[in-house]
């Protein structure tokens, strides 16, 4: 009886209870308030051609520019790319790539040579391309623990279930677990100039530097703090099934080994598209005289252990220099003049049918 | 007396037994020898659904039943059962919100309810038990328990009056909590029930319990010991209604029959059937949309994802190898919860919050109507009051207006103009004019004016003084404070002269009123004899046998009174129509004349009667009425046979006319309703030259208009049968409105110019209901349509002669008709619930007929000058702010989920979510719900006097304008064309990931940082954009709330937090923030997003202050091309 009686109730919106309560709310003159009566002081923008007409121009005569800007200086960027993925036959990797396999103790070795036509000025970003490569994918993107990544004991011997099928190995937790770290790129690129007169000679190559400085140094932490014994505390853990070291011998400097090893973290950085690059190494500028890369020939050796082929996938090696706005990308700087004339052709185009328009305005208000 | 006793037997079982039988004070009755006392329910009231031990499950269920809530539940089950991409936290924690706030506020309402309920049952009462009185509770009365109540109380539970301290066996009560009628109500004792309750002895019969407030119908048996039992009859007078109070009486006694759940005002609390509004159809239509897309993306998705898994080295590189469990489920299984996770990651183009916006937007958005002071009548002392927030926006589409005539377009405020004696004029003395009327003072005056016989004249305001139920007000000494508090106008001031008189109809006080001024002062009802003062001051004593009330069926009513020289005597009131068949026609054909002059002057007409009864006669009445009364069943049909049956050949001497002014600014509401594209429909019950003079007063007539009759009348021209008549009207009308009218958009539009010729339609009951209900030998099922064809092109319809339901009935024809208009009904009196109940929006006027118009309707206002107002002001404002208010949802829904759509087509259909899940999940409960909210109740597109002025721009949203196909594409595309601008500006920008200066790289949660961050600033900038009317509100909420997602951002990226298994968004926001090209991108995108609607915004007619100052000049030139009101009386 008691749900037929109330029931109205079903949405709530007014408990309406019978009796005086019903009127309680009458007889009372309502607020004179601005608010209550829907009277607030408001700022009314009308929005007519007259109004926005100069903001199309100002748009275009603003976008403009800064799109050349963009372009100039997107253009002015030197970028080289160089493909040794090796599946064509003549490509100097050809061999490592087909012929690898993953129990190979001794490491393959392929050599590439290239001319720079321009001279890199300043400093130049060395990368690593990928393609075909879906660091995206759900399921490896999930696939890490970054408690473990952190420094966590616990999670260093008990890794999260999202490290799964990387977990565990031989029943022993896999330091740093999961797909992604699994799969970490581990070619080794060098860079050698080669002078005019034939020698050759290793471009020193920073790899200081190429990760967000608050990732290497708040988000990945080596278990047992910064002093510790890596070899010791990383013992409960075995190495992921395709590395060939363990972590703690990512590097022989302290300060670049274990989870702070800088291409660890860059790798961990899944990237956003399925082709992708990710920052190797930095060659720094030496003197203001000498270009970091001077124009010349050049040969990139490269220690192949990174298979893609069953994947059809592709490694690139990119060498850039970087501006303001980043790396090379012409795409900011043509949507930027594109989206400029075509606010000021808008402009044009509304100005003329304003004109027009207004006048007819004008006529039709004569008569009153 | 058998059946009695197997009623009793089954006494348990209630439903089956359509009467109750109560001992009064338990008392077991001679006539049974047997005494079981039968089980009724206790008087506890139970208005709380809950206790604490179902609360939980039993409101959960409830809101789970919304169908709504039932889905964001499946999908949050979806997501904690199946490996889905985000977590249940995206889903469940707005769904948790939701649930938990709702079951807060309803459990809040219903502790209040508790709150209440304990105290109406704890409350002390006085029961008579075995001599003494005795304490009690409330809530343990008992049915048949003797309550005593005192004045100012409310009465525990109905109560059948058994005896009052008053002399005259009465007692006085308001039922002001129950209908918000403040007058005193008088009720009466059962008669001959004996001084001495203790000794007693009855039993009650009664029907069982029935939630109309005014209908209620016993017997009541008196045992005495030596005498055969005595029948009483019981009606409404007698019964006392649980939540009255007492007024004027010291105490009572009562019996008590109903009590707890089973008392009238507990049945009478329920709910009406919900309405729907034409925007919530919108939105579900929409939401099919939306549910289709959905459904669509995901079979895509999943679809495209096996077809590029079946590529080499696709579904399991080396890289990313499955778990053994993935490996080893079923592929269709698979193939399954691969398309409901889909779903899942798209759900969110179907909001939650969307749900909790509309509610809340239509909550508080009520509150401006209460608040308006506008709607503030200070006569009634009263606002607007709002009963269902449901509807506002239906205010602003309304397109046909039913009103009914009294009380809403008239003031239902009487004055007695003048009347008709025996065919002679009689003007009201003191109107000056230079027909004399009465002298006051000394008798007959008539010079040289033509005047009915002395006779005549005192016959004729006898009757006015004795056909009535009027009561004077008693101004003893005592009573002359509780009379004021009370607020009812007494002028007591002249006690004489000036009385106050309390009477159910307006009419017939002014009718007393009215044959005062002639000489003959009503004093009062003592002892059931009526006391009138004649001309010579003289004071007659009239008995009162019988009141055959008045209803509106009869449309009449009649006393029976006997005079202190032994005459019977018969007079009876009532409309002419329902009066002339019962008199002598020649008599008729005197007063015909003056009658329907008056009506023509929109005069309310009522015609007296009398009849002289001869002993016989009355004997023959008497005991017809009094078998009638005690019937338990067909009480109704059976007096009204009577009634029939008495009121018979008798002769007319005269007739009176009253004025019914109209309402305030009645004429410039109507015309606004009909600038605004509204059609106005008047249903009255009057007759149709008073609602047609009533039409041309209130300008829904002009005097170009040409008014098609449909009426008795015009069927009977001809003297043809009624129905071949009809045929041909209706096809001759149809041909006119229908056929010759210019094409519909000139019948909707109503043009000033004369070109178009307009069309009125009156119809009256009797034709409507053969219309409506067509014998069926005739052809004539196409009457109907015919009918509502002509109704449709015609300006204005008035349909008199009206009955309640057939009010409704024609409500509910236009409202089933094609393209079903929305239709909204106005009136204040009992007998127009039934047309508010039935229109899309019922609309109740705080008037003099009661409350029971504003106690069922959607809105109630004070007075009909408010409804311009309310549809034009405050309708269209929230039509426009709600109809934004959906699309707007949908369309940043849209423009969020699909640049998530796209990514799966670059991330190998992985269901890889581009946002984080915090931003999955802020994003409609925080960053972008609170400008739309804010939006959606300030808005004003057009300012509100701007919008009073010019009622056509009501038109520019009739339709459902906004919320049609058209607009809704508008913004679907919109929403598209952002989404890919959103996506694949980014993906062009992330072609190269070296975003930084430093030459690092950005990845995925970057990516979908920097789109995130682009579409929460479009979306509300968008909104800005659309923002016509900026208070600070405005600008508080759309810059907070962006300042809001910048804060958040930052929070959310700058801290290791421990309970989160990824730090995916560690950094992310700030390190975007380092990149100049994100920067750029962010301005680029934005600004390309919003091109279009700034392009459109120039293109679109302007509006506005700019836009007034524009059309002022036009608007007085269509003022003075406005027809001057011409109407054939001027009131």
């Amino acid at each position: 009886m008691a749900s037929s009686y109330s029931a109205k109730e079903e949405d709530g919106q007014r408990a309406g209870a019978p009796g005086p309560a019903g009127n309680a709310n009458s007889g009372k003159k309502p607020d004179n308030t601005a608010f209550k009566q829907q009277r607030l002081p408001a700022w009314q923008p009308i929005l007519t051609a007259g109004t926005v007409l100069p903001a199309f121009f100002i748009i275009g005569l603003i976008f403009i520019p800064i799109g050349i800007g963009l372009f100039v200086t997107s253009n002015n960027i030197k970028e080289f790319e160089i493909d040794y993925t090796g599946t064509d036959s003549w490509s100097p990797c050809y061999n490592c790539a087909q012929n690898y396999s993953w129990n190979s103790s001794t490491p393959c070795r392929c050599t590439l040579p290239f001319t720079l036509e321009q001279p890199f000025e300043s400093n130049v970003f060395m990368y690593y391309g990928l393609s075909n490569f879906y660091q995206n994918h759900r399921r490896y993107v999930k696939s890490r623990d970054d408690s473990q990544l952190n420094g966590d004991l616990s999670s260093l011997k008990y890794p999260s279930k999202e490290c799964e099928p990387y977990r565990l190995n031989e029943n022993k937790p896999i330091a740093p677990c999961g797909a992604i770290a699994n799969s970490m790129f581990n070619d080794t690129l060098e860079l050698y100039y080669i002078d005019p007169n034939g020698t050759q000679t290793l471009i020193p190559l920073m790899k200081k530097g190429i990760a967000w400085w608050t990732d290497k140094h708040v988000k990945f932490r080596n278990p047992g703090g910064s002093n510790a014994n890596l070899t010791a505390v990383f013992q409960v853990s075995t190495k992921p099934v395709n590395w060939r070291n363990p972590v703690y011998e990512l590097d022989s400097d302290p300060e670049n080994n274990g989870f702070i090893n800088e291409d660890f973290i860059v790798w961990m950085r899944t990237a956003a598209l399925p082709t992708f690059r990710k920052l190797y190494r930095i060659i720094q500028k030496k003197n203001n005289m000498t270009p970091t890369l001077p124009r010349g020939n050049y040969t990139l050796e490269v220690v192949y252990n990174y298979p893609v082929n069953s994947f059809e996938g592709r490694k690139r090696m990119i060498l850039s220099t970087i501006s303001w706005m980043g790396g090379k990308n012409p795409f900011l700087g043509i949507a930027y003049i594109t989206v400029g004339s075509v606010c000021f052709f808008l402009g044009v185009v509304l100005l003329f049918i304003h004109h027009k328009y207004g006048n007819r305005n004008n006529s039709s208000d004569i008569p009153n | 007396m058998l059946r009695r006793r197997i009623n009793l037997l089954f006494g348990g079982d209630e439903k089956r037994v359509d009467s109750r039988t109560i001992y009064v004070g338990h008392r077991p009755c001679p006539a049974t020898e047997a005494f079981i006392p039968p089980k009724f329910c206790d008087n506890r009231i139970v208005s709380s659904k809950y206790t604490i031990w179902n609360f939980l499950p039993k409101n959960l269920f409830e809101q789970f039943r919304r169908i709504a809530n039932f889905y964001f539940l499946i999908i949050f089950l979806v997501q904690v059962i199946v490996d889905t991409p985000t977590s249940p936290v995206t889903s469940g924690l707005p769904l948790f919100f939701v649930i938990t706030v709702t079951a807060i506020k309803q459990g809040y309402e219903d502790w209040l309810r508790h709150k209440a309920d304990y105290e109406v049952n704890k409350y002390p009462v006085i029961v008579l038990e075995d001599g003494r009185s005795i304490r009690k509770e409330s809530e343990k009365i008992k049915v048949g328990d003797i309550v005593e109540v005192v004045e100012d109380e409310t009465f525990p539970c109905d109560l059948i009056l058994l005896q009052s301290t008053r002399d005259d066996d009465t007692c006085f009560v308001t039922t002001a909590s129950l209908d918000g009628e403040s007058n005193h109500k008088t009720h009466y004792t059962v008669p001959d029930t004996e001084k001495d309750l203790q000794s007693l002895n009855a039993t009650i019969e009664c029907e069982q319990p029935q939630p109309d407030l005014y209908k209620f119908v016993g017997r009541m048996h008196i045992y005495k010991t030596d005498q055969e039992p005595a029948v009483r009859s019981l009606g409404p007078e007698n019964l006392l209604l649980k939540g009255a109070t007492l007024k004027n009486t010291k105490k009572i006694y009562g019996v008590a029959v109903y009590t707890g759940m089973e008392t009238k005002m507990a049945l009478n609390y329920q709910g009406k059937s919900q309405k729907r509004s034409a925007v919530e159809k919108s939105i579900n239509a929409f939401l099919l949309v939306y549910l289709c897309i959905l459904i669509s993306k995901a079979v895509v998705c999943t679809t495209l994802k096996y077809v590029w898994q079946s590529q080499d080295g696709q579904d399991e590189p080396w890289y990313n190898e499955k778990t053994q469990k993935e490996k080893d489920t079923y592929v269709y299984l698979k193939m399954f919860t691969d398309f409901l996770s889909f779903m899942v990651l798209f759900n969110f183009i179907i909001p939650v919050s969307m749900y909790v916006t509309v509610e809340m937007q239509k909550f508080l958005g009520s509150f401006f109507i209460t608040w308006d002071k506008d709607f503030f009548d200070p006569e009634i002392q009263e606002g607007a009051l709002v009963n269902t927030s449901d509807l506002n926006e239906e205010l602003g589409q309304v397109e046909y207006v039913f009103t009914d005539k009294t009380g809403t377009l008239t003031q239902n405020n009487m004055e007695y103009i003048e009347c008709c004696i025996d065919g002679f004029q009689y003007r009201n003395s003191d109107s000056m004019s230079e027909l004399d009327g009465f002298c006051v003072t000394d008798g007959p005056v008539s010079k040289l004016q033509q005047k009915a016989g002395r006779d005549k004249e005192e016959l004729f305001l006898r009757a006015l003084c004795l056909c009535h139920t009027v009561q004077v007000k008693e101004a003893g000494p005592d009573e002359i404070d509780s009379d004021q508090v009370d607020g009812l106008v007494s002028e007591l001031s002249q006690p004489d002269e000036q009385r106050g008189f309390i009477a159910s109809s307006p009419d017939e006080v002014a009718l007393v009123k009215g044959a005062m001024k002639h000489g003959f002062t009503f004093l009062g009802l003592e002892n059931k004899s009526m006391k009138i003062r004649n001309r010579e001051n003289n004071v007659e004593l009239y008995d009162l046998l019988h009141v055959l009330n008045f209803d509106p069926v009869r449309r009449r009513m009649s006393v029976i009174v006997r005079s202190k020289s032994g005459e019977t005597l018969l007079f009876c009131k009532g409309a002419d129509s329902s009066i002339f068949p019962r008199v002598r026609q020649e008599e008729v054909d005197r007063i015909r004349m003056h009658v329907e002059r008056n009506a023509t002057e929109g005069y309310r007409t009522l015609c007296v009667a009398y009849k002289q009864l001869s002993p016989e006669e009355f004997a023959v009445a008497d005991a017809g009425l009094r078998d009638a009364r005690l019937a338990l069943q067909d009480r109704e049909e059976k007096l009204m046979a009577v009634y029939n049956q008495v009121e018979t050949s008798m002769s007319l001497i005269g007739a009176t006319a009253v004025e019914d002014r109209l309402q305030e600014e009645a004429a410039e509401t109507m015309e606004a309703l009909q600038g605004a594209g509204m059609k106005v429909w008047v249903l009255t019950g009057d007759k149709m030259e008073t609602a047609k003079s009533t039409c041309y007063a209130c300008r829904l007539f002009q005097r170009g208009t040409e008014l098609l009759e449909l009426t008795v009348r015009t069927l009977e021209d001809g003297g043809r049968k009624r129905e071949e008549r009809l045929h041909e009207l209706l096809l001759d009308y149809h041909k006119k409105a229908v056929q010759d009218a210019p094409p519909v958009k000139a019948g909707v539009t109503r043009s000033w110019s004369t070109a178009n010729q307009e069309y009125g339609f009156i119809v009256d009951g009797a034709t409507l209901s053969l219309v409506m209900n067509p014998s069926p030998d005739t052809n004539s099922s196409r009457y109907k349509s015919l009918f509502l064809q002509i109704c449709q092109n015609c300006t204005a319809v008035l349909c008199c002669r009206m009955a309640p339901l057939q009010k409704a009935q024609i409500v509910k024809m236009v409202k089933n008709s094609k393209g079903s208009p929305i239709t909204l009904s106005i009136g204040d009196g009992a007998n127009d619930v039934s047309m508010i109940l039935e229109a899309h929006v019922g609309i109740g006027i705080k008037g003099k007929e009661g409350r029971q118009a504003v106690r069922n309707s959607d809105y109630a206002i004070p007075k009909l000058k408010h409804l311009k107002k309310l549809l034009l002001a405050h309708g269209h404002l929230y039509y426009v702010r709600i109809a934004h208010l959906v699309q707007y949802f949908f369309y940043k829904n849209l423009c969020f989920i699909l640049p998530q759509f796209l990514y799966q087509f670059f991330c190998g259909y992985s269901q890889q979510p581009l946002y984080d899940a915090a931003y999955l999940t802020m994003y409609n409960i925080c960053f972008t719900s609170m400008p739309i909210l804010a939006f959606s109740l300030l808005e004003q597109h057009i300012a509100i006097e701007y919008l009073l002025d010019n009622a056509t721009l009501y038109r520019e949203i009739a339709k459902n304008a906004m919320l049609k196909w058209g607009p809704f594409l508008y913004w679907t595309v919109l929403g598209i064309f952002q989404g890919l601008l959103f996506f694949f500006g980014v993906k062009y920008l992330f072609s190269n990931p070296a975003l930084q200066d430093n030459g690092q790289v950005f990845g995925n949660w970057s990516y979908g940082t920097i789109v995130f961050t682009v579409l929460v600033f479009t979306v509300t900038l968008k909104l800005a954009l659309d923002t016509r009317h900026w208070t600070w509100i405005n600008h508080f909420v759309i810059w907070g709330s962006l300042a809001f997602y910048v804060f958040f951002s930052f929070f959310w990226g700058g801290i290791i937090w421990p309970f989160l298994k990824q730090q995916r968004l560690y950094f992310v926001f700030a390190n975007m923030l380092s990149s100049v090209s994100a920067w750029l991108v962010i301005i680029l995108l934005i600004l390309l997003s919003l091109l279009p609607d700034i392009l459109l915004m120039v293109f679109r007619k302007p509006r506005g202050p700019h836009a007034r100052q524009l059309s002022e000049g036009s608007l007085l030139q269509t003022a003075r091309s406005l027809p001057s009101p011409r109407c054939p009386t001027s009131i």
